[in-house]
C-alpha cells in the first residue's frame, strides 16, 4: 500500500432497495474521498442514505453500482483484514462480559493471546479514562460510559479507520459535548481517519475537518463544508463560542435547507 | 429467606381455605343451575388435610411386612424423577439442536416450526401405546427396549417443545448492531453462535428449561399410567384411586409424590440458573 492511499474512496456509488412498493433509491451516484487521518462527518435528514453509505463502506451491505475502496482494498477484503473499527448508536456491549472483556472481544475472536489482550485493554481503558471500571459490567455504567467502552472496543485492533454511526445519538446534550471533546482527542492520539454519521449540525462542525451534507430521495451529496476549527489540541469547548464555528454551522445549514446564510444570531444546540 | 416464608404462607393459606370450606360449605356442594361449581364436603370428596398426612404413616398393603405409604411413595417418586430426568436431558439435546438449526436457516425454521407446534396437539395417551409398540420391535445389539425407555421418550416428546421455542427466541435475541459487529469482525456463524447467540439466549433458555422440567414430570406420570409401567407415581395414582372407597385420603398420597418430584425438578433448574448468573445481566442501554 502506498503512503498516499486514501482511507476511503467512494466512486459513483448507488444503492437501490427493492421494497414491496417498488425500488427505493437510498443512494444515487455518490462520490466521496476521505484522506488518511481525516475526520469527515456525514449529515442530513433521515432517509438521506448517510447510514447506508457507512454500511457500504463497512461491507455490511453491498452497492447496487459503483466502486468503494477502503485503504486501497475492496470493502470485503478490508473488513476481513480488519482495516476499520466500528461503533453504532447502540453501544451493543455484551452484558455478561466485564468492561475489559468487552474491549477484548474483537481481539479474542481473532485469536490474540490472553496476555496481549489484557495489555491492549488496559491501554484503551486508560485512553477512555475508565481504568477503575475494568471489572464492572455494562449495566453498572451510564450511557456515556457504555459508549466510551464501545469506542474503545472499536479501537482495539488499532484500525486506521473508524466508522461511527450516530454513536452519541442516544446521549443527553451535556454528556454528548463531553464525548465530542473526548473523541477529538482520541482521534488525534490514534491518528485514525473517522467517518462519522450524525444529524446534529454543531456536533458535525465541532468534530470534523469536513462536513458532507446529504439530502434524501434520492440520497445525494449536496455540499461539502470545510470546518478547519484548529488542531485537535486547541479544539476545546472554547471553539464552540468562536465565529468560525458559527460560520461553519451556518454554511452547513444553508446546504441542508437550501437558503442563504442569515446573520449569526446565537447558539443553536441541535 | 423471604421467598421461603412466602412459599410456606401460600401452602398454609391453601390448607386453611380447604379446611374452612370443608367446615362451613353445604354438604351437597354448591350448584349453579344444576352444575356443581364447588364440591361436596363429604369425607369422600374432601378428606381432611390431616387424614391425607396420616395415610403416609400406614402400611401400604395388607401384608404383614409391608412398607409404609411414605416409603412406597418416596420410592415411586425417585423412580419417576429418574425417568423424567432422562426425558428432560433428551429433550434439552433435541430441543437445542432444533433451535440451532432453525436459527441457522430461515428455510429450516419455516419447515420445522409448524411441525414442532403441531407435535404438541397430539394427545399423549394416544401416542403412548404407539411408542411402546414401536419400541418393543427395536433391539439394538442384544439391548432390549424397556418400557422405561418408552416413558422417557414420551416425557422428552412433551418437554422438547418449550426448549425448541424458547431457545429459538433466545438465539434470535441479539440486537442488529451486535450481529453487525460480529459480521464486521468477519467471524463465522459458529463463532457468532458461541460468543453472542448462545450467551444471549440464557435468560430465555432458563425459563424454557423450567417449563420443560414440569412437562417432563407430567409426561412421565401420564405415560407411566397409560403404558402401565410399575414402580412410578403414575401407576401408584391408579392403584390408590381404587382404594378410595375404603380410605378417601389414600389417592392423595401419590399426588403429593408428584408435587415433590416437580419441586425437585424445578429446584435443579433453579440451581442451574445460579451457575449461569453472569449471563442473566441485562444491559441498561440496549
Amino acid at each position: 500500500m502506498s503512503a498516499g492511499t486514501h482511507a476511503v474512496e467512494v466512486a459513483g456509488v448507488s444503492r437501490v432497495f427493492d421494497t414491496k412498493k417498488g425500488p427505493v433509491v437510498a443512494l444515487d451516484d455518490v462520490d466521496l474521498t476521505v484522506a488518511a487521518g481525516e475526520f469527515v462527518s456525514l449529515i442530513g435528514p433521515s432517509g438521506c442514505g448517510k447510514s447506508t453509505l457507512l454500511r457500504l463502506i463497512a461491507d455490511l451491505d453491498q452497492p447496487t453500482s459503483g466502486t468503494i475502496a477502503v485503504r486501497g482494498k475492496g470493502p470485503r477484503q478490508a473488513r476481513l483484514d480488519r482495516e476499520y473499527g466500528i461503533a453504532f448508536q447502540q453501544a451493543g456491549l455484551l452484558p455478561w462480559r466485564t468492561v475489559a472483556a468487552n474491549i477484548e472481544l474483537p481481539l479474542q475472536v481473532h485469536g490474540v493471546a490472553k496476555g496481549a489482550r489484557r495489555a491492549r485493554a488496559a491501554e484503551l481503558l486508560e485512553l477512555i479514562g475508565l481504568t477503575d471500571f475494568a471489572d464492572h459490567h455494562p449495566d453498572q455504567l451510564s450511557g456515556g460510559m457504555q459508549q466510551r467502552v464501545a469506542i474503545a472496543r472499536a479501537l482495539a485492533e488499532s484500525p486506521k479507520l473508524l466508522l461511527m454511526d450516530e454513536p452519541f445519538g442516544a446521549l443527553d446534550e451535556i454528556t454528548r459535548e463531553r464525548m465530542q471533546n473526548e473523541l477529538v482527542r482520541i482521534a488525534a492520539e490514534t491518528g485514525a481517519a473517522v467517518v462519522f454519521v450524525t444529524h446534529s449540525i454543531p456536533e458535525a462542525v465541532f468534530l470534523s475537518d469536513r462536513v458532507v451534507v446529504m439530502s434524501p430521495r434520492p440520497g445525494r451529496i449536496t455540499g461539502v463544508v470545510d470546518c478547519q476549527l484548529g488542531s485537535s489540541s486547541s479544539r476545546t469547548d472554547a471553539v464552540r463560542d468562536e465565529a468560525g464555528f458559527f460560520h461553519a454551522v451556518a454554511a452547513v445549514r444553508e446546504h441542508l435547507h437550501g437558503t442563504a446564510p442569515v446573520a449569526v444570531r446565537g447558539v443553536e444546540t441541535r | 429467606m423471604r421467598a421461603l416464608v412466602a412459599g410456606l404462607l401460600g401452602v398454609l393459606a391453601l390448607v386453611a381455605t380447604w379446611e374452612l370450606y370443608r367446615a362451613v360449605g353445604p354438604e351437597a356442594g354448591v350448584t349453579v343451575g344444576g352444575t356443581v361449581v364447588l364440591p361436596r364436603t363429604s369425607d369422600l370428596a374432601m378428606p381432611h388435610v390431616w387424614e391425607m398426612l396420616r395415610v403416609f404413616g400406614e402400611p401400604a398393603s395388607g401384608a404383614s411386612d409391608a412398607d409404609s405409604v411414605l416409603v412406597v411413595v418416596l420410592g415411586a417418586a425417585g423412580f419417576t424423577l429418574r425417568i423424567a430426568a432422562v426425558g428432560w436431558l433428551v429433550a434439552v439435546v433435541v430441543g437445542l439442536a432444533l433451535a440451532v438449526l432453525m436459527a441457522r436457516s430461515g428455510l429450516a425454521e419455516s419447515a420445522i416450526l409448524p411441525w414442532v407446534i403441531l407435535s404438541q396437539t397430539v394427545p399423549l395417551i394416544a401416542i403412548a401405546p404407539l411408542v411402546r409398540r414401536w419400541g418393543s420391535q427395536l433391539e439394538v445389539g442384544g439391548l432390549e427396549w424397556q418400557n422405561e425407555y418408552s416413558v422417557a421418550v414420551i416425557a422428552a416428546y412433551l418437554a422438547f417443545f418449550p426448549i425448541a421455542v424458547g431457545a429459538l427466541r433466545g438465539l434470535k435475541s441479539p440486537v442488529a448492531s451486535q450481529v453487525d459487529l460480529m459480521h464486521a469482525y468477519g467471524v463465522g456463524w459458529w463463532t457468532t453462535l458461541r460468543t453472542l447467540r448462545l450467551p444471549s439466549s440464557v435468560p430465555y433458555l432458563l425459563s424454557a428449561l423450567r417449563l420443560a422440567a414440569a412437562s417432563a414430570v407430567i409426561g412421565t406420570v401420564v405415560a407411566e399410567a397409560s403404558i402401565g409401567l410399575r414402580g412410578g407415581i403414575g401407576r401408584l395414582v391408579i392403584e390408590y384411586a381404587q382404594s378410595a372407597g375404603g380410605d378417601p385420603a389414600k389417592p392423595w398420597a401419590p399426588i403429593f409424590g408428584a408435587v415433590a418430584v416437580g419441586l425437585v425438578a424445578g429446584g435443579v433448574v433453579a440451581l442451574l440458573g445460579l451457575f449461569l448468573k453472569p449471563y442473566r445481566r441485562q444491559e441498561v442501554l440496549s
